[in-house]
């Protein structure tokens, strides 16, 4: 594989990466609804890419959900739920995001310590997406964890599938069937989030997980 | 000519499919609970069918030694659930707690997570395996959500974002895997198929393996309720409708602990990985101690079923991970019995909570006067989870704790003090609830004692005298998966 | 021989960068002026200004301690020597093994550090202010700096400036995130230390906007003068980094002949031109930030410069 192809491709898997960062940082909710469609953009160029160097035509359809599923219905839909439930204008108070970003670097570093010599058998480009895919995942799980609203903690999740996408096609020759059943997954998951959130909100005027904590079923 | 274990095994998976799409057109909602029963009743006999006759591996589904019995276990507790389900819901209807659209919903919900667990069982691709465990988690979700109260949809968000968590980890360790055995396997669907995976086991790489049993532990062990992955468990069980609870519990953390043992399988098979052992012993060591001091203080009945449940799971796991013909071979008694024991409970708590109209334990005494069947039926069930002999459970923990102080003392020590703590709590609550002066509503409960006392029956027979032939089969997964 | 015209070649360097200077700052200014509609000062009015204020009666506080006195020349001669020891158009000359980005960096930050004790020093609260939000700045603008330029080395293999340039005309180098990052970092850090939109704006003496201008306010005559040739070489010199690390081409190397010094020189100023173009572009372009979103801005730029290290690693170990 020539030196260009690996570049691009370490070109798109590293600009994820700076995406989920961006994600991080975010305190609108539209801000961060619209980064998660960048985020889709650019793990659906890199399926492509890694579709067009390993010769693979299949890659090129889980690219195109990749887009269209993620990068356009799903934001699309979301932007239409925050307005419906009414939260467009909020701006959630990221709590500590000097920290946080640190807590991001140390896990970048971490993956990558942890996948390159253990892959020390595998391709460059395996390895390379797979260190990649990893730190997108532990920060998607950083998301998760540092935020309140059910709809940046959702979108936290969707990053964590694209760090899997990611992940998947960086494996050579995984078959299809993975690749449209996780999609598949997806789509139902997004569902599930939509009628979630409508209830949670019919029930408490709210999409703060903090306000659900005072319903935490009886602590005994 | 298609031989007739295909047809059968076909049928275990399709009868679910049609059942769910039926019965989310079907209005009535007494023949929708028949009919739910009824293909329950279907996918088991289908599921029986398989244990004789068994069809050859295919390149998606497979029928081997490790599932078969579970697959029958499966979907003979989905059929006696389905029984109870018919009258638990029948109540519910009648206060207004669900109205029949709703039931539309769950039914087919029922239904689905029937096919989900299946699938799972008798997938032969990694892959499937784990979109099958992702959508019976999904069904699950909706479900634990389905009384729309503020405590059901926390349960319910919780357990969607952790086991969300967990199934990605678990597609993680997925990809590694692959990457593992990609140089002795190459590339499509056979390098996924479960039967070529363990054969070729041997020759991975040890690394990407090693970090693949990790996070495939993490992720699926968050779906059996291990601790420190557990959270989601109390509170889905005590917000759901019981019939979920009693499949949570009793079959959907069996089949994640299914996906964990494929997986060592294939760990053990390859000399040069990380033993397996360890981590297991230490997740399900840690699961059990906590857990059975857990259930001192619990107020709310099904919650405190829950962390039983947790407990148990720690021990099957503590005993998988221990390894060895003797301990592998108790830990798959433990799954059956532990399934047929925990669902037994649930049916009974289920009636119990109708009846008294309350889930808090402070409100309900005294039932062996009030509902003698529904008392004794708890007691029975409860003598049974805690390990008392003659109930099967019993000897599957006797048989966990021997062979391990055959090996490690202190570990058989601790897992010995655990159960007991455990079993002191569990039968201090039980002469709260069962003995002593009636307290509540008196009503009579139409419950279907059927399903209880069916498996407490097989429970007991489990205890005194196990066929030789479940015996041998036993014996030789047991061999297998070490 | 060779020697002789290396040494004539360094001391024409000196004596670029600080001719040169004062003539960017003009360009840009013009060029913000154009952009505005309006006329804008001559390109020359910077050099005006220096001789006007050379001319000029010093004026000291009373409370003016001999640190205050000696700053302007301090700095004055740190940022000339750093200034100079960028490669502009020659790489390779006789001072560029001391031409490390590290020393760069300290000497600056010498600098730095001199002009936030003169301005603490007269006791006005105006200099406090502007010392302060100095040393905020610097206090993340510095790593990212660091960052970047490990960055930088790691890719070439040295700290040198005439090495990274050589590395970067070479062709091991190819399409890199890492690069990108650290351009990007650069670019944000520049920004940052030179005072200009969207950190702190040059051209007000408001106190909202005050950063660098507020160091200054008390000096006057020929101390001012130094200090505003300081920050015209400042700002030249970020831009050289910029264009001799990124934009390496059509720098000469030493033993080339003089043709492709007199190449390297009209493409430097091209290059310089051009950077000052996009610098009018972008200060016109954007608002100022509030003060206390500049360690956002610079908390972004540290994490471009680690982001750029860490993937740097990536492909190091393949």
């Amino acid at each position: 594989m020539n030196q260009l192809a690996l570049d691009v491709a370490h070109l798109f898997a590293g600009g994820l990466v700076l995406v989920s960062f961006m994600l991080l940082y975010q305190d609108r909710l539209t801000g961060i609804v619209n980064n998660f469609a960048l985020h889709a953009l650019v793990v659906s160029l890199s399926v492509a890419w890694q579709a067009y160097i390993q010769q693979a035509p299949h890659l090129y359809i889980t690219a195109a959900i990749a887009l269209i599923v993620k990068a356009v219905v799903i934001p699309v839909a979301l932007h239409r739920i925050i307005v419906r439930l009414g939260i467009h204008r909020t701006i959630e108070p990221v709590v500590g995001i000097g920290l946080t970003m640190l807590a991001g670097i140390g896990l970048v570093a971490l993956s990558i310590m942890v996948m390159l010599p253990i892959t020390a058998a595998a391709g460059t480009l395996a390895r390379e997406d797979l260190a990649f895919a990893l730190s997108v995942v532990l920060l998607g799980l950083l998301m998760m964890i540092s935020r309140r609203n059910a709809v940046s903690q959702v979108i936290g999740f969707m990053s964590i599938e694209n760090g899997l996408i990611l992940a998947a096609t960086g494996a050579k020759g995984m078959p299809l069937v993975v690749e449209i059943s996780v999609a598949f997954s997806i789509l139902i998951a997004l569902i599930v989030i939509g009628v979630f959130l409508f209830r949670i909100r019919e029930r408490f005027d709210t999409v703060d997980i903090h306000a659900l904590h005072e319903h935490r079923g009886g602590r005994p | 000519m298609t031989e007739p274990g295909a047809f059968f095994l076909g049928a275990v998976l399709t009868i679910p499919v049609v059942g769910a799409a039926v019965l989310a057109l079907l209005p009535d909602d007494r023949t929708a609970a028949r009919l739910n029963a009824l293909a329950a009743f279907l996918t088991f006999v289908s599921a029986a069918v398989l244990f004789v006759e068994r069809p050859s591996a295919g390149r998606y589904l497979i029928v081997d030694d490790l599932n078969v019995v579970f697959i029958v276990l499966s979907t003979f507790v989905g059929f006696t659930t389905s029984v109870f389900s018919g009258s638990y819901i029948a109540h519910e209807l009648e206060t207004g707690r669900l109205t029949p659209a709703y039931l539309r919903f769950y039914h087919a919900m029922y239904q689905a997570l029937m096919f989900g667990m299946n699938l799972a069982l008798l997938a032969n691709n990694v892959g499937l395996m784990w979109v099958a465990v992702e959508l019976a988690t999904l069904t699950t979700v909706l479900m634990v959500g389905i009384y729309r109260t503020p405590a059901a949809l926390e349960a319910a968000w919780k357990y969607f974002l952790l086991g969300s968590v967990g199934i990605a980890l678990a597609l993680f360790g997925t990809i590694l895997v692959y990457l593992a055995a990609h140089e002795s396997v190459g590339e499509g669907l056979d390098a996924m198929a479960w039967n070529v995976l363990v054969d070729k086991a041997a020759a991975f790489d040890p690394a990407l393996l090693n970090l693949a049993f990790v996070f495939l532990l993490l992720g699926y062990g968050t779906k059996v309720g291990l601790v420190p992955l557990h959270a989601w468990l109390p509170d889905a069980h005590a917000e759901g409708p019981t019939p979920i609870s009693a499949v949570l519990s009793g079959l959907l953390l069996n089949v994640a602990l299914f996906a964990v043992l494929r997986f060592k399988t294939i760990m053990s098979a390859n000399p040069a990985a990380l033993a397996p052992g360890p981590l297991m012993v230490s997740l399900g060591l840690l699961s059990v101690v906590f857990a059975s001091f857990m259930l001192y203080r619990r107020h709310d009945i099904k919650r405190m079923f829950a962390y039983s449940s947790i407990e148990h799971m720690g021990i099957i796991t503590f005993a998988f991970g221990m390894g060895g013909p003797l301990a592998n071979f108790a830990g798959l008694l433990h799954m059956t019995l532990h399934s047929l024991t925990k669902s037994a409970i649930f049916f009974c708590v289920g009636h119990i909570a109708q009846v008294k109209g309350t889930q808090r334990m402070s409100e309900i005494r005294g039932l062996t006067v009030s509902h003698p069947m529904l008392g004794w039926g708890l007691t029975l069930g409860v003598v049974a989870i805690v390990g008392l002999p003659p109930m099967g459970i019993f000897m599957s923990e006797f048989l966990i704790v021997t062979s391990t102080f055959a090996r490690q003392p202190v570990l058989a020590i601790i897992l010995g003090l655990s159960i007991l703590v455990a079993l002191g709590a569990l039968l201090m609550h039980l002469n709260g609830l069962a003995f002593g002066e009636p307290y509540g509503s008196n009503a009579p409960s139409k419950a279907s004692y059927v399903p209880v006392f069916a498996h407490l029956a097989l429970v007991f027979a489990a205890g005194i005298w196990l066929p030789p032939a479940l015996v041998a089969w036993f014996q030789h997964v047991a061999a297998l998966l070490n | 021989m060779a020697i002789a015209l290396d040494a004539a070649v360094q001391l024409v360097q000196l004596a670029l960068v600080l001719a040169l200077a004062p003539l960017l700052t003009g360009l840009v200014r013009r060029l913000k002026a154009h952009m505005l509609r309006r006329q804008g000062p001559p390109l020359v009015q910077p050099y005006r200004d220096l001789l006007r204020l050379l001319r000029k009666e010093v004026v000291l506080a009373h409370s003016a301690s001999w640190l205050f006195r000696v700053t302007p020349y301090l700095v004055f001669a740190t940022t000339w020597v750093a200034a100079a020891l960028v490669p502009t158009f020659a790489a390779g000359l006789v001072f560029s093994h001391a031409a490390d980005m590290i020393a760069i960096v300290a000497l600056l930050g010498s600098a730095r550090f001199l002009l936030a004790l003169a301005g603490l020093d007269v006791g006005t609260s105006f200099g406090g202010i502007g010392s302060s939000r100095e040393m905020m700045i610097a206090s993340l603008a510095e790593p990212a700096m660091l960052m970047v330029v490990f960055t930088l080395s790691l890719l070439a293999g040295s700290t040198q400036l005439s090495s990274i340039a050589a590395s970067m005309q070479g062709s091991g180098v190819g399409l890199r995130v890492s690069l990108a990052l650290a351009l990007v970092g650069l670019i944000m850090v520049a920004i940052a230390e030179n005072a200009r939109i969207p950190v702190d704006n040059p051209a007000t003496h408001l106190e909202l906007t005050m950063v660098h201008e507020a160091m200054i306010l008390e000096y006057s005559g020929r101390h001012l003068a130094l200090i505003e040739a300081a920050s015209h070489l400042k700002l030249l010199l970020y831009l050289s980094v910029i264009v001799c690390v990124f934009f390496p081409w059509g720098i000469a190397v030493s033993g080339q002949g003089l043709a492709a010094y007199f190449t390297g020189l009209a493409v430097y100023v091209l290059k310089l031109a051009a950077g000052g173009f996009l610098l009018a572009v972008f200060e016109t372009a954007i608002a100022k930030m509030r003060v206390f979103r500049v360690p956002d801005f610079l908390g972004a730029a540290l994490m471009l410069g680690f982001l750029a290290t860490l993937l740097l690693f990536v492909s190091r170990v393949a």
